[in-house]
């Protein structure tokens, strides 16, 4: 990525931006893993972006001008990775496959934060008997395998709807369901914290009323951890589409190209030994998912000082490392500090 | 995110004032711990209720269009359907206390006994499962944090990631693709052949775990069928998990190497392999036994992938059947039976930690 060339100047207005100030930090197998993932992104950014000028057919087309594409083919020029058993052209259902991917990821993380940052500040900031109630059923969501609860809940928004809005909604409702207790019980944990510190009873003792105090300053510290987890929850809101449309609750073929539902349709083509059906539709969910996890762990290591102090303890830092650690930054890291986000 | 999971360290201020036998501090635990089971699954169920009753009655949800309105409503009357939800709903809690989970719509059996037979093929899964996650994730995470931040670790948690970010169905899919149809060693799909699955049959008392049933009759062709048609989805499922367990044992383990009774240990000789396996690993067990527990959920999850991709006629599989068929009585049976698997499978992780570590009762 071009961000790594200008990592010698210093408090310039970009090395101060979040991502590329953590390229800058990063140093080694570290640098290498989240460059790694910053291009794997960049290209299923690009190729939502680029889908409809770079796919050669469209995600629904069936036919050219000359006729209707042959079903199950090998890869071959005309198809440049074969087509499915409906006759669809695999190149072209991939490449769309990531316009479906982000607007679903979009749609659904921002809603999940939305209720999930909304519920949290309430309930931490007032407690009483709504905290109890909301913790217990977070508490019970968070726990049940969320690809069965995206399932039920797929099943009841979308009855069998399969417009293009239609599916996608659905599909994003569902996840949301299984996002909104993490969101909730991060930002919770934030706001009971927040609540104790001494600007927010200076303010109370001001007279600003709850909802300025909330709004002003709470939100803007409870929600620091936001982007990164939204990078997190990304990869796992993809796996859980993917997840949907294999199990056939998730968009129909024409109406949107959908990974997961491909792999469904390639699973029977395995048996008699046809590949390429089922291979690049799965090649483009690991690459997408490794790409977001390799950043959000990445950036997930570089923001948490204690793996820093756990680093120069392990003592068989190289020259480069340690220096890197003396500047306060880390490089060796492994973890992640919130077990709200570690959840499948 | 899956792979993320750590437990966070016990504070010191959170440890209760200490009651002065510790077996009854250890009791009350437990007694409280039992009782926070019951709301999880109450809300579960409660849940999955009112979300099934969203879309209408069960029977016209699962026979709408293939029965004439009047012998509809005549059915629907007869369930007690029309009558209001709320009734409906305590109705439903009352049979659930007594044991009593209905009768599917669409096959007409008891969901208990359908519980009880596939239930039985996806623990067989789940177990196949652990065996290979654990098998491969905690040797390779002991590895991975001796070898630290050199070549190997570096290629283990690229490995651990990629396991993650793999779907069960896609790695399904490869490994079908290489073992079944191309190398043609083990079988494409399902539990066991025909034949095995009727000589099954006319065993006394089947346990409905495949394998258990093979070795109990001593036919060791069954065993064989029974194991190569197991191997393919136990790896699947099994990898998604191993890469958790491999991180989690790398953390863990590298967490506890930096402490000063190790550095004692390899001051006194103590093989650096012993140091790691022993000294090292052992403390390092109690957060990965309770991640494991909350490794269940994820395996359930995979559970219902890996069984449609293969085949395997357990709950998940059943699951997405009764669901393509609108029989939401079964759907809720499955459900609830899956929350209090989970809820119990909570419990005990919980109970066994506080057994190993006294810290952890507050």
């Amino acid at each position: 990525m071009s961000t790594a060339a200008i990592s010698g100047r210093k408090k310039s207005f970009l090395s101060g931006l979040p991502v590329i100030s953590h390229v800058n930090k990063s140093v080694g197998l570290q640098r290498g893993m989240l460059i790694t993932g910053l291009v794997l992104t960049g290209l299923f950014l690009l190729s939502t972006v680029l889908a409809p000028f770079i796919a050669p057919y469209g995600y629904s087309q069936l036919s050219d001008a000359s006729g209707s594409f042959p079903t199950q083919e090998a890869p071959s020029n005309k198809h440049l990775l074969g087509t499915t058993v409906g006759g669809y052209d695999v190149l072209s259902r991939v490449l769309w496959g990531s316009q479906t991917a982000v607007t679903v990821i979009v749609v659904a993380v921002a809603m999940s934060i939305f209720l999930g940052v909304a519920l949290g500040l309430l309930s931490g900031y007032f407690g009483g008997w709504l905290d109890r109630v909301l913790v217990v059923i977070a508490d019970a969501i968070y726990a049940f395998p969320s690809l069965l609860l995206a399932i039920v809940m797929s099943i009841v928004i979308s009855r069998g709807q399969s417009s293009f809005w239609g599916g996608i909604l659905a599909c994003a409702f569902s996840i949301t369901v299984v996002f909104v207790p993490q969101y909730f019980r991060v930002i919770r944990a934030e706001t009971i914290r927040l609540k104790a510190e001494p600007f927010v009873e200076s303010a109370m003792v001001l007279g600003a009323s709850s909802l300025r105090i909330i709004t002003r300053h709470i939100f803007k510290n409870a929600t620091r951890t936001l982007p990164l987890m939204f990078t997190l929850n990304a990869s796992e809101a993809i796996l859980t589409l993917a997840g949907l449309g294999f199990l056939g609750f998730g968009i129909e073929p024409s109406s949107a190209a959908e990974w997961g539902f491909d792999l469904n349709k390639a699973m029977a083509d395995a048996s008699s030994g046809i590949w390429w059906t089922g291979v690049f539709p799965g090649i483009a969910i690991v690459l997408t998912v490794l790409g977001l996890t390799l950043v959000g762990e990445s950036i997930n290591d570089l923001n948490d000082p204690r793996l820093r102090g756990r680093k120069r303890a392990g003592g068989k830092a190289s020259r480069s490392k340690a220096a890197a650690g003396s500047d306060g930054k880390n490089t060796g890291a492994t973890t992640a500090p919130e077990p709200e986000a570690g959840k499948a | 995110m899956t792979t993320l999971i750590e437990v966070p360290d016990v504070e010191p201020d959170a440890v209760a004032p200490k009651s002065k036998s510790a077996g009854g501090g250890l009791g009350r635990y437990i007694v409280i711990r039992f009782f926070l089971i019951i709301p999880t699954i109450f809300i579960l169920v409660t849940l999955v209720f009112f979300l099934m009753r969203v879309i209408g009655d069960p029977i016209t949800a699962a026979q709408g269009g293939r029965l004439p309105p009047d012998v509809l409503a005549q059915r629907i009357h007869d369930a007690g359907y029309d009558r209001p939800i709320i009734l409906q709903y305590f109705e439903y809690l009352g049979q659930l206390v007594t044991g009593n989970f209905g009768t599917t719509i669409t096959d007409r059996r008891p969901v208990v006994e359908m519980l009880s037979t596939f239930g039985a093929a996806t623990l067989e899964l789940s177990i196949n499962a652990l065996i290979v996650a654990l098998a491969v994730g905690i040797p390779l995470g002991m590895i991975a944090a001796q070898r630290r931040d050199k070549a190997t670790d570096a290629f283990l948690r690229c490995f651990a990631i990629l396991c993650y970010a793999t779907p069960v169905f896609f790695s399904g899919l490869l490994l079908k693709l290489t073992f079944s149809v191309w190398l043609g060693w083990l079988p494409v799909a399902g539990r066991v052949s025909t034949r095995t699955e009727l000589a099954m049959g006319q065993l006394a008392a089947p346990t409905g775990i495949y394998w258990l049933d093979a070795l109990r009759s001593g036919n060791f062709n069954a065993l064989g069928d029974v194991v190569s048609h197991a191997v393919l989805p136990a790896v699947a499922l099994g990898l998604l998990t191993a890469g958790v367990f491999l991180r989690l044992v790398r953390t863990n383990v590298i967490g506890t190497l930096g402490k000063d009774y190790v550095e004692a240990g390899r001051s006194r000789g103590v093989s650096e392999f012993r140091l790691v396996t022993k000294h090292a690993y052992k403390p390092a067990l109690i957060p990965i036994i309770t991640v494991m527990g909350l490794q269940i959920a994820l395996l359930l999850g995979g559970a219902v992938l890996t069984e449609t991709t293969f085949e395997w006629k357990g709950l998940g599989y059943q699951l997405v059947q009764y669901l393509n068929a609108r029989d939401f009585v079964a759907v809720q049976g499955i459900v609830v039976l899956l929350a209090v698997i989970v809820a119990s499978t909570n419990f005990v992780v919980d109970v066994v930690a506080a057994l190993i570590d006294p810290r952890v009762r507050y």
